[in-house]
């Protein structure tokens, strides 16, 4: 990295900010949409980190996978699922998340503790920057061949088994006469909005 | 630049995921909190693998690997979720006692 230090720390200063305060509006949020564009947020940013520790194709591989494939899913996901519904309130609930922000904050204080105390064997040598790609190449094709072979067959079955889990599993049974009118629902949504709006054009009609 | 602060915001990053893996009602939110820890175990890695083995980087091909199984989760994972949605109509986590008894 050729930047100077002040430039490094003022950077990584901003990144941080963004990253946890994206963080906590995912988490606290009651919008669960903002909470998934945030969470893109947070994405971009941590490969903002990522650069900063010379990890260049690491963070290329965050911004395809994370912000391109794993935001938008996420969104898809919201998007077919998304159900009005307010939460029955818990009995108690504040006893669960004060118990888990105590715990939290104590793993956060005994992380921290830990990081503090540990003399780190830092090491001296000049890191490898942009001949870091050729090196993760040589990585995976010699020593770390048997698990990249291995990602791709979990990949592969992942796909598979997403597939067959999110395939619907039955046909509605309509007749063909009202199957051309509720062409643009889906079977399994809640059918107030769309058939109010066809029923206003055909009384207007 | 110093190896601690990029382990504390990992570490912080962390536990504001499991925070919101145990709090949230939400199943969507809760892969959200999941990726989020991914994500804190990946900047952990990349900063051990620039600081203490630079050259060698073996930590950077290890987010790699931890990157495409989060990938393969995710997927998975809103499957499982569109699947218990057509099942039982709900996305609230404290529903889902399938499992249970």
């Amino acid at each position: 990295m050729t930047l100077a230090e002040g430039v490094q720390l003022v950077a990584f200063g901003i990144l941080v900010a963004m990253t946890l305060g994206g963080a906590l509006g995912v988490v606290l949020l009651d919008n669960i949409v903002y909470s998934a564009f945030l969470l893109g947020g947070v994405f971009t940013s941590m490969s903002g980190l990522y650069i900063l520790l010379n990890a260049g194709f690491v963070a290329a591989a965050q911004v395809l996978v994370y912000v391109g494939a794993v935001s938008v899913l996420i969104l898809f996901g919201i998007m077919l699922v998304n159900k009005e519904q307010p939460f029955t309130p818990m009995k108690q609930a504040w006893v669960g998340k004060v118990a888990t922000g105590g715990v939290c904050v104590g793993l956060f204080a005994l992380l921290t503790a830990s990081t503090l105390n540990t003399p780190w064997a830092i090491s001296t040598e000049v890191p490898s920057g942009e001949m870091a790609t050729v090196a993760i190449g040589i990585h995976f094709f010699t020593d770390y061949l048997l698990p990249f072979e291995l990602a791709s067959v979990l990949l592969l079955i992942a796909l598979i088994g997403a597939i067959v889990l999110a395939r619907r599993e039955f046909i509605p049974d309509v007749a063909p006469g009202e199957a051309e009118s509720e062409a643009l629902q889906l079977p399994e949504r809640p059918r107030e909005l769309v058939s109010s709006v066809s029923s206003v054009s055909d009384t207007d009609s | 630049m110093q190896l601690e602060y990029f382990l504390l915001t990992a570490a912080a990053l962390f536990c504001i995921g499991i925070y919101g893996l145990v709090t949230s009602r939400n199943v969507i939110r809760v892969l959200m909190s999941i990726e989020l820890m991914l994500n804190a175990v990946n900047l952990n890695l990349l900063a051990f693998s620039n600081y203490l083995d630079p050259v060698g980087i073996n930590g950077q091909v290890f987010a790699v690997f931890v990157i495409s199984i989060a990938a393969a989760e995710a997927a998975v994972g809103l499957a499982i979720v569109l699947s218990i949605y057509r099942n039982r109509d709900t996305v609230d986590m404290e529903q889902f006692n399938l499992l249970k008894w």
